[in-house]
């Protein structure tokens, strides 16, 4: 990505709250970069430093070291009326004293635009987010899908060039989310405006982003496009956080972007690297479910155990496999119909794994 | 979910008696007033037929009308400035950081609520005495200055209570929208909190209105506020006019308290 492409530039940002022994990295050296355009999503379990990650691209809080820019200009020292960034709050926000029209109006308003064009771009938005009927409620008297979509349309009103959401789909249920999640891709392709999307659900992150940044505890561990991060995830914790994943330990016979592995069977398949790691050595690796296949022989299986179990999960089946090497293994299936269940627990089975389906760890 | 388990007073021996003989107490000598503000006789305790003689009296009397007009401009002054003072003491108090001696501020504002009245009075007599002396001023400045100080607290506690229920991420999110910090308090943090202030001003309003210990102390000669000239009356022959005067106050505070109770549940 070229230099002009990039929007936020977060360059080894470190936040540190308290002092002392009682002193807590909520970002450890974190560095990234967000193009233009781009829906670009922080996926990451509780306390990762999401949120803290948000507030100081707002503004509303400043790393303790590090930089961060803003279309190629250090903003880390700036106030948060002074960034052209706006925030979807996690709890909305929303200015009780004023109508829906009023606060979408609100940033336009402070920024000194004549009253026409907050008028015209308060009704564009109100209409983005279909919203014209209750323009004059107040916010206290509209349902919680309701308030989200004014919230959005307040943020999106003064026209930032990045847009912040902090989990903003988290209070809502599930119809509303999914419908939710339809429209916020809608306006971030009909706006053209940088969307920074804070989410802990990893479907929510898979179906709606360009790319992805993975956290755990202050650090960001992997940042790719959802395909890579769910295909080709470098460390256990993506690997786990993100779908479901076997864990086998192998020996890594010869590295490069697709080395060559040896399986505690004894079995050799090939594999994907991460960038720059050495062989031989012993490697953890992780392969996905759906992945692997069940096979009645053992000729051409990569893995040879015992089926422990078979639950049926109404689209799919997972066949729990203890390994002769030692350690289970699920396998799943997608079910369709007419098919009957030929496998009963006890049956010595195979695992055939298919191309590229092995993916080495770091960790 | 089991009746018995809950403790319900109501069920208590002597609930009803008890509550009953409380508010009879409470509000009989206060009915009794009100009904021989209306006496046609010169007694306050010989009923003689209804009449509106003493509201008329009252009225037309010079002294009183000097006095309730006092009343209202030290009221009004005072309860302006200390609803001023109270909002920023309680801006002061909630809108920064924890600081040290946070807890002996808090204390220093609510001063007013603990020392006893008669030793405010005094200290205020000794103090305003000498500045009198130096100035040679005796306007009712100094009963403003007093009971402004003295309705500070009233005037706090419910500003205080509104700024605390108040959502801090209102004012970030204003931040957000290219608010300045001075725009975002007056288009976010003031209009929320002003119904807070406007309960602080009314509290603040009815003590000062109310106020007889510090004033008695503080004022000079003729400036007499309606509560201390009914007491000065009271050494005198007692008429019905007393009771008038006293059925009017009664009710501009009662107006006053429930249309801050109004106010502050519709806003809360
Ligand atoms: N002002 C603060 N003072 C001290 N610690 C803080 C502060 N703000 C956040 N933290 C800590 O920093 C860590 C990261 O917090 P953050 O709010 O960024 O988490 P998050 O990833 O947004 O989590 P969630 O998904 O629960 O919202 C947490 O452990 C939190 O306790
Ligand atoms: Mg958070």
């Amino acid at each position: 990505m070229t230099e002009s492409e990039i929007s936020i530039r977060v360059s080894g940002v470190t936040k540190t709250f308290g002092e002392g022994a009682s002193a807590f990295h909520a970002l450890s050296d974190v560095s990234v970069d967000i193009r233009k355009n781009e829906f670009f999503t922080l996926l990451g379990p509780s306390g990762c430093g999401k949120t803290t990650l948000l507030r100081l691209i707002a503004g509303f809080d400043h790393p303790t070291s590090g930089r961060i820019e803003l279309d190629g200009e250090d903003i880390s020292q700036l106030a948060p009326f002074q960034r052209p960034v706006n925030t979807v709050f996690q709890s909305y926000a929303l200015f009780p004293h004023m109508t829906v029209a009023q606060n979408i109006g609100f940033g336009l308003e402070m920024l000194d635009r004549p009253k026409a064009e907050v008028a015209a771009t308060v009704a564009q938005m109100l209409s983005l987010v279909r919203m014209e009927a209750l323009a004059d409620r107040r916010t206290d008297q509209i349902s919680g899908g309701q308030q989200q979509r004014v919230a959005l349309a307040r943020a999106l009103a003064p026209h930032p060039k990045v847009l912040l959401l902090d989990e903003p789909l988290s209070a809502l249920d599930y119809k509303l989310r999914k419908d939710m999640q339809i429209e916020l891709k809608r306006l971030q392709s009909e706006t053209g405006i940088t969307f920074v999307f804070v989410t802990h659900d990893q479907e929510e992150a898979l179906t709606m982003s360009d790319r992805i940044a993975v956290m755990n505890q202050g650090t960001i561990l992997q940042i790719g496009s959802p395909r890579e991060i769910y295909d080709r995830p470098e460390q256990r914790f993506v690997a786990d956080f993100i779908g479901d994943s076997n864990f086998l330990e192998a020996e890594l016979l010869t590295g490069g972007a697709s080395g060559r592995l040896r399986l505690g069977s004894g079995h050799e398949i090939e594999a994907s690297v991460p960038e720059g790691m050495t062989a031989p050595r012993r490697v953890s690796v992780s392969i996905r479910p759906e992945h692997a296949a069940l096979t009645s022989g053992a000729e051409d299986a990569a893995l040879t155990g015992t089926l422990k179990e078979i639950v049926y999960f109404g689209t799919d089946t997972h066949y729990h496999v203890a390994l002769g090497s030692g350690g289970s293994f699920i396998v799943r299936r997608q079910n369709s119909r007419g098919v009957t269940e030929t496998l009963e627990p006890g049956a010595a089975v195979g695992i055939s794994l298919g191309p590229r389906s092995v993916q080495v760890l770091r960790d | 979910m089991s009746e018995r388990a809950s403790f319900d007073i109501r069920r208590m021996p002597g609930f009803v008696a008890i509550a009953l003989a409380t508010f009879l107490v409470l509000y009989a000598p206060i009915v009794t007033l009100v009904i021989y503000s209306f006496n046609a006789g010169m007694s306050v305790a010989l009923w003689e037929g209804f009449s509106w003689r003493w509201y008329e009296a009252a009225m037309h009397n010079q002294q009183i009308q000097d006095a309730a007009v006092r009343s209202v401009i030290v009221a009004s002054f005072a309860s302006v400035f200390a609803t001023v003072l109270a909002t920023m003491a309680a801006l002061g108090t909630t809108r920064v950081r924890p600081f040290r001696g946070q807890t002996t501020i808090y204390a220093l504002i609510n001063q007013p609520l603990m020392v006893p009245e008669i030793v405010t009075g005094v200290a205020l007599l000794i103090v305003f005495a000498t500045v009198k002396q130096a100035t040679g001023y005796s306007g009712l400045g100094y009963l403003i200055l007093a009971h402004t100080a003295f309705c500070i607290p009233f005037a706090y506690l419910p500003i205080r209570a509104r700024l605390e229920g108040l959502d801090r991420s209102l004012e970030t999110a204003a931040a957000d929208l290219y608010a300045t910090p001075w725009r975002a308090f007056r288009r976010v943090t003031l209009p929320l909190m002003m119904p807070g202030i406007v309960a602080g001003a009314m509290l603040a309003f009815v003590i000062s209105l109310d106020d007889v210990v510090i004033t008695e102390f503080v004022k000079s000669a003729g400036q007499d506020t309606l509560p201390t000239y009914m007491l000065g009356q009271l050494r005198r022959a007692v008429t019905p006019e007393i009771n008038a005067i006293s059925t009017v106050l009664l009710f501009i505070s009662v107006a006053i308290v429930s249309a801050f109770f109004v106010l502050n549940r519709k806003k809360a």
